[in-house]
């Protein structure tokens, strides 16, 4: 298992530096870096711009750039950033966006899955019920949820309700600015801040998984193991939990692990709706000034991201399932 | 209504009280998109202790149907009426949990493809014990012992060494013994067999209808031993009980069925039957057509479109199970007395396609008629 | 698990062939064509009748037929115009003004009109060609397996690699404001979504690979162009329409969601995405500019899902039956 671990992050490098050259001449290709220089009023010396021009390595051939900035990459240099007045530390910054969007993140996560535990084997042991066809409806719908308009609604209305009712809804930024002295403080007021957009994105996510959970119950209750395991007259909760759930999570475990990097964009647009300065903040900002080196330096985060999801899912895999082994 | 002619006509060693299980005027019925699917139209059997009945039909008779409704396994959109009598219990109407104390420790059963018949993320003898330990107080280890020994009594070499193994560790008959295994575990009072070589190598059919004999004389359980395949009810079967159409048509002992069938269908089928121990080369009958659809049946014998002894009052009245000359066996067919004596061949014709084979049949042209 | 040949399930939905050939025996091959054409012909009509059965799919399609021709005929008819000042500001729904007015005075009506038929308009783009280009990647790699399919499947693990708004975003930021930006907007989005529709058609292509009407048709001499376009390729049409409904469904969500961060659809053009972007202020003071369009985006979305789903339960009917 860890031989295989290791070869298959081996086999990811090849892939990893191909997607890097093609982000960094899609990147590159994508526009002038220094267009909203030029456009500025008033103007900058020509001095100016043609200091941000060699800082950038605009004065170099591509190839040159992206060699400079591949082997800068191995000494934790992300490359130079136009914002700032170029004294942003990309790497810096972006880890720190990285550590706020991963509480949202994992949250998230949590509740979606369980979530979809619960509701896809609701659903398929009682397939045609009424709970099943509310529990179908309702998937759909917050399949059909436009992200950004469904955490719109949840921020009024959790500001309606503020004005009116006087609850304590946080509905901007990650967190305070002013917060009481002590770690118990800081973490009350980052787990307020959590609850909207958590709700906003396990709530997008937990629709796909459950219905994928509810057809993979439905395939597996319908097995001749499960059969068998009745007519071993086993009780009715460990026919469904012992075998037909722990089969049926295989699948499910391993479609989860592969979506958490399609999680991704659903993040950055919650992240925007409350205004965090997560992730998404940072690459929209990026994306606007034309910060060549801290989009490729998002990008790069977001590939790593999908290879260890994607390793994550073949070795969960293995894991749960006895016929997969990986040598 | 034909329950009642059961009870009334077969012999007193059979229907004493002291049967293992007695199923009378089984009904099943499918609601689908199309109709109303009638799979059991009245299905009536007992089953004395340590008795084998062998039920035989072919693919959509209701012979797998009616062993699950015995069970309690149907899927819940299937209608069931009747009586299913174990003991003193009507089996059919019991909750799932009532029933789930019958199944395992007083009726087994074994199904058709070992291939899926295990859970593939749990060992089997993680199987066999959990199916121990779901009617006995005893620990995991016990319970671990208990199927290293039911292993090897079904034949698993290094039964030790074999209990950890995952099922895709196992062949198809390896897998189909430690499902034996799982059904005798709690020593059961019946075992219902369905189809359980079909699925299996001609070559591993007869190792795993060795273990099932061993498996039952070791626990003296009866068995309902269903299957498509006269061949295997021949060996084991003390009676037979032949369905077509969700209906049983002939039911009788092993030598009635066999050596004095009264259904034309029942000599269609052993018309089909290759045999060795007939002297000579000899053509297969086969019966023509399929059986019918169980959607609106139309009246009369459902047998009748591809009887070749069909009379008008075939088509107008579908004949009840009434008994022959001999006593215990029952027969379905208006025309049943004329068929003392009749052989398949005087009945069915060897297919038309056959025909298209040189007369030298005889000699080595065409080895595959009898082999 | 897999069906098997006892009852009751095959009696339950008799020759249910799926990607099965139940009239193979029945029907003399004299070629392989005629033999597929039949087969073809019985089959469509199972999945239109078993699709009709399913009536909120049903529901569904008639009510996405409704969205649709209101969106392409409707703001041709309606008396205002999406760019265009009425005069009325902020005024809440009325008769003249069906979804109101904002600050601007736009009929919002108008602007929901014409909107919607961006968001569609990219939408059906993004379907159309990458599920042409997807099916057609997918089934060349899945037929000829080897190297090829090493090589074809590689690059679309590429493309999987990039995240889908992110990138979208960076190119609609440069893209978005050209003259044709929509277009622009959809070609990026096929661009990113054409290797999901490659994926499952190459996965149904290699296990058709096997069957025993392919080998029949190799067999009959038949071209591997021949063999991909008459066999292989109208066997995938069911998976594909299957995940090409849940694509269109995601580009419409995808749009949506660019235009609302500002990297989609600009104006002086509209979107639904951009139309709620611009009133998220408003909700509470003005909750029409915010409301209506966002119930179209869910009445599109949820619809095609919905179809989906038929669909789906049209083409593999095995997740419908109930078993012991």
């Amino acid at each position: 298992m860890l031989a295989y671990t290791i070869r298959r992050l081996l086999v990811a490098i090849p892939l990893l530096i191909v997607s890097t050259f093609v982000v960094f001449l899609l990147v590159t290709f994508s526009g002038d870096p220094l267009a909203n220089l030029r456009t500025k009023q008033p103007p900058p010396s020509p001095q100016v711009i043609a200091n941000y021009r060699h800082m950038l390595r605009l004065d170099q051939p591509v190839l040159v750039r992206y060699w400079h900035w591949v082997t800068g990459l191995l000494h934790g240099d992300f490359g130079p950033s136009v914002q700032g007045g170029g004294t942003l530390d990309i790497g810096h910054a972006l880890f720190q966006r990285i550590l706020v969007s991963l509480r949202l993140v994992i949250a998230a996560i949590i509740i979606a899955m369980i979530l979809a535990v619960i509701v896809g084997t609701i659903s398929a042991v009682r397939q045609y019920s009424i709970a099943d066809y509310v529990f179908t409806f309702t998937g759909f719908l917050f399949l059909s949820l436009p992200v950004f308009w469904f955490a719109l609604l949840l921020k009024e209305g959790a500001i309606w309700l503020n004005n009116h009712i006087g609850t304590g809804f946080k509905t901007l930024g990650e967190s305070s600015p002013i917060v009481g002295p002590g770690f118990g403080s800081h973490l009350v007021d980052a787990l307020e801040h959590l609850v909207l957009p958590t709700i906003t994105l396990a709530l997008t996510a937990y629709a796909a998984w459950s219905r994928f959970n509810r057809s993979s119950m439905l395939e597996v209750l319908g097995s001749d193991y499960v059969r068998l395991a009745r007519a071993k007259g086993l009780s009715r909760s460990r026919v469904l939990i012992r075998h037909a759930l722990r089969t049926a999570l295989i699948p499910f475990v391993t479609v989860t692990a592969l979506d958490i990097a399609a999680l991704l964009s659903q993040t950055i647009i919650t992240e925007t709706v409350f205004q965090w300065r997560g992730m998404g903040d940072f690459l929209f900002t990026a994306i606007r000034a034309l910060d060549v080196y801290a989009v490729l330096a998002w990008l790069l985060f977001a590939a790593i991201i999908v290879i260890v999801a994607n390793l994550i899912a073949d070795l969960l895999y293995a894991v749960l399932d006895p016929r997969i082994r990986y040598d | 209504m034909s329950g009642e002619l059961v009870d009334g006509v077969v012999p007193p060693s059979v229907s004493n009280r002291a049967n293992v299980l007695e199923v009378e005027n089984l009904r099943v019925d499918f609601p689908t998109d199309d109709g109303l699917v009638r799979a059991v139209r009245g299905l009536s059997y007992t089953l004395a202790p340590r008795e084998v009945l062998g039920i035989v039909g072919e693919s959509g008779s209701g012979k797998s149907v009616a062993s699950l409704a015995v069970m309690g396994l149907l899927p819940k959109n299937a209608r069931v009426s009747g009586q299913v009598r174990f003991g003193d219990e009507n089996l059919l109407g019991l909750s799932e949990s009532a029933l789930a104390r019958y199944r395992g420790e007083h009726i087994a059963m074994i199904f058709q493809d070992p291939m899926t018949s295990l859970n593939p993320v749990y060992t089997v003898g993680w199987q066999i014990a959990e199916a121990i330990r779901a009617h006995r107080n005893v620990s995991q280890r016990a319970a671990l012992e208990k199927a290293v020994e039911l292993l090897r009594l079904v034949g698993i070499p290094q039964a030790a060494d074999r209990v950890h193994n995952y099922p895709h560790e196992f062949s198809g008959g390896m897998r189909q013994r430690a499902v034996i295994a799982c059904a005798i575990a709690n020593d059961p009072d019946v075992i219902i067999a369905d189809e359980p070589t079909t699925a299996l190598d001609v070559t591993v059919q007869a190792q795993v209808l060795e273990s099932l004999r061993i498996a039952r004389e070791r626990t003296g359980a009866a068995m309902i031993l269903i299957t498509h395949d006269l061949g295997v009810v021949a060996g084991q079967a003390d009676r037979v009980l032949v369905m077509y159409a969700g209906k049983p048509v002939e039911v009788g002992t092993a030598d009635d069925v066999f050596y004095r069938p009264r259904m034309p269908y029942t000599l269609g089928l052993l018309g089909s039957l290759p045999r060795l121990d007939v002297g000579g080369r000899r053509r297969l009958t086969p019966i023509q057509g399929s059986p019918p659809s169980l959607i609106n049946l139309p009246p009369g014998c459902p047998f009748a479109p591809r009887c070749p002894m069909r009379q008008p009052i075939c088509q107008q009245e579908e004949p009840e199970l009434r008994p022959t000359d001999h006593p215990g066996h029952l027969a379905a067919c208006h025309f049943s007395d004329s068929l003392v004596g009749v052989a398949p061949s005087d009945l069915f014709r060897p297919t038309a396609r056959d025909d298209v084979l040189p007369e030298d049949a005889g000699d080595s042209a065409a080895p595959e008629v009898t082999a | 698990m897999t069906s098997r040949p006892e009852e009751p399930l095959d009696l339950s939905s008799p020759g249910a062939p799926v990607q099965g050939m139940s009239l193979r025996q029945e029907a003399p091959p004299p070629s392989a064509e005629y033999e597929f054409t039949v087969r073809a012909r019985r089959q469509w009509q199972l999945v239109l009748r078993r699709f009709l059965q399913h009536r909120l799919a049903v529901a569904s399609l008639a009510v996405f037929i409704a969205v649709v021709l209101f969106a392409f005929i409707g703001g041709a008819l309606w008396h205002y115009n999406y760019q265009q000042f009425t005069g009325d500001y902020s005024a809440p729904p009325s008769l003249k003004h069906p979804f109101g007015t904002d600050a601007a005075s736009h009929d919002t009506f108008a602007q929901v009109l014409r909107g919607t038929q961006r968001s569609l308009e990219i939408a059906i783009f993004v379907a159309i060609v990458s599920t042409a280009f997807g099916t057609l990647y997918g089934s060349v790699a899945g037929f000829f397996r080897g190297p090829l399919d090493s090589v074809m499947m590689r690059v679309v693990d590429l493309f999987l690699t990039f995240p889908l708004l992110a990138v979208a975003a960076i190119l609609g930021d440069q893209l978005g404001p050209k003259a044709n930006g929509w277009f622009w907007i959809a070609l990026v989005i096929t661009a990113l979504t054409w290797p999901y529709v490659s994926r499952v058609v190459r996965g149904v292509t290699l296990s058709l690979r096997e069957k025993e009407f392919i080998e029949a048709a190799r067999a009959l001499g038949a071209s591997n162009a021949r063999i991909i376009g008459r066999h292989v390729i109208p066997n995938v049409m069911g998976p594909v329409i299957v995940t090409v409904t849940i694509l269109v469904a995601a580009a419409i969500l995808t749009e949506t969601a660019l235009s609302f961060v500002g990297f989609g659809v600009q104006a002086p053009d509209t979107s639904l995405g951009l139309l709620i972007s611009q009133n998220q202020t408003a909700v509470e003071t003005r909750p029409w500019l915010f409301y209506f369009p966002g119930v179209f985006i869910i009445l599109i979305a949820l619809t095609i899902n919905f179809i989906g789903d038929g669909l789906r339960d049209a083409f593999d009917p095995t997740q419908r039956r109930v078993r012991a």
